[in-house]
């Protein structure tokens, strides 16, 4: 970063607490991702669920300079989209979970992350992890939003289908997004992010 | 009633020879119940003697402010009784406000709605009326209550990442609660629909049973029966939307997070 011509975080995060972890202090550039890995049960998925709000917490966080405190909740996790490490399904069909608008696009983007042609047409039940895992990430790519926070986006994933998805966050980056990534794979952070922390015991401390 | 049967002590103590029965039967087949019945039954005997001396006094008195006291009193056994039946339940006393909110508004609106439209007691507010009405909605209401409570908990700690799921995509908290909320109250429906379509054809319902053998009309007892099952479907229906509601808008916050923090830890686990 230039100090003397400071750009406007896409994501900026100061102060960040709840009574578990924290303080957290980030800034995520547009076109930057920020790669977390650390312990299970270190506070990596609590982070990211207090900066989509989904968890009480303390603290300021803005997107482009706007506060979350004057956002509307839904406003802001449309925002700052989070996808959990266990996808979540509320209907049996695979596609209640797409507005009709975007079961299309959805459909072209499970082919490129090689998913089986026209999957959005079956069941919940029938999908694998792995399947599930790439599904919930095109759910939250379609909306388009400027921040992504993934908590292991391809753990249930072999090196092809990883690759496929760091391709799409890769293209995706280029065009703006911010990303916060949590990852078991060390290798993936230095592939996609330029800034690279450790959590430990709720604290997040510069990787080596 | 001049056709009705009094029934002495005696009657009643012939009649307790099947729940001897019922004890033999457990100690033959090793049931280990024969403690539990004899507990239960005797539980039973003092529980209506004391309900019986307590109306009997209650009548007498005819004093609005007793009356309302009595109900006021059985709806809060009844609340308790729906915090505590529910698998999952609320930390601290969330549940048991929102088991006597249910309860007590369903349980007042109904009856005030009966004793001010259909029967018409003189005063309206007669101990004779109120009471027993207030009693039988009371029972239909309990479970109402608790099976829609029952139904919410459940359900949206189990599921907690499909309903985070709707969060965490945009989706308002009522819009994901909604199909919770809505199963809840179609739960606590299901019994009083049971009774209806059952009644008369499976069962004989109590409350036309009991007037038949206190030699009432067949007719006078079925038109009360109708009556009284439309008022506990109305009651149900209030209580378990009211139950549902209350419990899902407690399960959230300002900033429309899904709190199950606010639960409990659930038992046996």
């Amino acid at each position: 970063m230039d100090a003397t011509a400071p750009t406007m975080p896409r994501l900026r995060i100061e102060g960040l607490k709840s009574a578990l972890v924290g303080p957290f202090n980030l800034a995520v550039q547009r076109g930057d991702c920020v790669g977390i890995t650390g312990p299970s049960g270190s506070g990596k998925s609590l982070f990211l669920r207090m900066i989509c709000d989904l968890d009480p917490n303390q603290g300021e966080v803005e997107l482009d300079g706007e506060p979350r405190s004057r956002m509307a909740a839904p406003a802001w996790r449309r925002q700052v989209v989070y996808v959990p490490a266990e996808s979540g399904w509320w209907a049996d069909q695979i596609a209640d979970h797409f507005p009709k608008d975007r079961r299309a696009p959805a459909n072209d983007m499970a082919a490129r992350l090689g998913l089986p042609a026209d999957i959005i047409g079956g069941a919940v039940s029938r999908l694998s992890t792995g399947e599930r895992q790439r599904l919930a990430l095109i759910r939250a790519l379609l909306i388009a939003s400027p921040v992504l926070l993934l908590d292991e986006p391809t753990s249930a994933l072999d090196g092809d289908g990883a690759a496929r998805v760091e391709a799409i966050l890769t293209e995706r980056m280029a065009a703006g997004l911010a990303l916060v990534l949590v990852t078991h794979d060390p290798a993936q952070a230095v592939r996609l992010a330029s800034q690279r922390f450790v959590m430990a015991a709720g604290h997040l401390e510069t990787a080596p | 009633m001049s056709t009705t049967i009094s029934l002495t002590p005696w009657d009643l103590a012939i009649a307790s020879s099947l729940i001897v029965f019922d004890a033999i039967l457990s100690l033959v087949f090793r049931l280990g119940l024969h403690r539990q019945i004899l507990v239960a039954s005797a539980r039973l005997v003092v529980q209506l003697v004391a309900i019986g001396f307590v109306l009997k006094f209650v009548f007498a008195l005819k004093n609005p402010a007793v009356t309302l006291l009595l109900i006021l009193v059985m709806v809060l056994i009844a609340a308790r009784e729906t915090a505590a039946r529910s698998e999952r339940r609320f930390k601290g006393q969330t549940g048991l406000a929102i088991g006597a909110a249910s309860v007590a508004s369903a349980t007042l609106v109904t009856a005030l709605f009966a004793l001010t439209t259909a029967l018409r007691p003189h005063p309206w507010y007669d101990p004779h009326y109120a009471i027993p009405l207030a009693g039988i909605l009371l029972g239909n209401i309990l479970n109402a209550t608790s099976l829609s409570l029952d139904s919410l908990l459940g359900p949206m700690a189990i599921q907690r990442n499909a309903v985070e799921a709707r969060l965490t995509l945009g989706a308002t908290y009522w819009e994901a609660a909604t199909p919770y909320v809505r199963d809840a109250i179609r739960r606590g429906l299901v019994p009083i629909i049971n009774q209806m379509s059952a009644a008369g054809v499976v069962t004989l319902p109590g409350i036309m049973t009991g007037q038949i053998l206190a030699g009432l009309d067949p007719l006078e007892a079925v038109k009360y029966q109708i009556l009284l099952m439309f008022l506990l479907a109305g009651g149900s229906g209030l209580a378990a939307a009211g139950a549902a509601y209350l419990a899902a808008w407690r399960l959230t916050d300002d900033r429309q997070r899904l709190r199950l923090d606010r639960l409990a830890p659930a038992r046996g686990g």
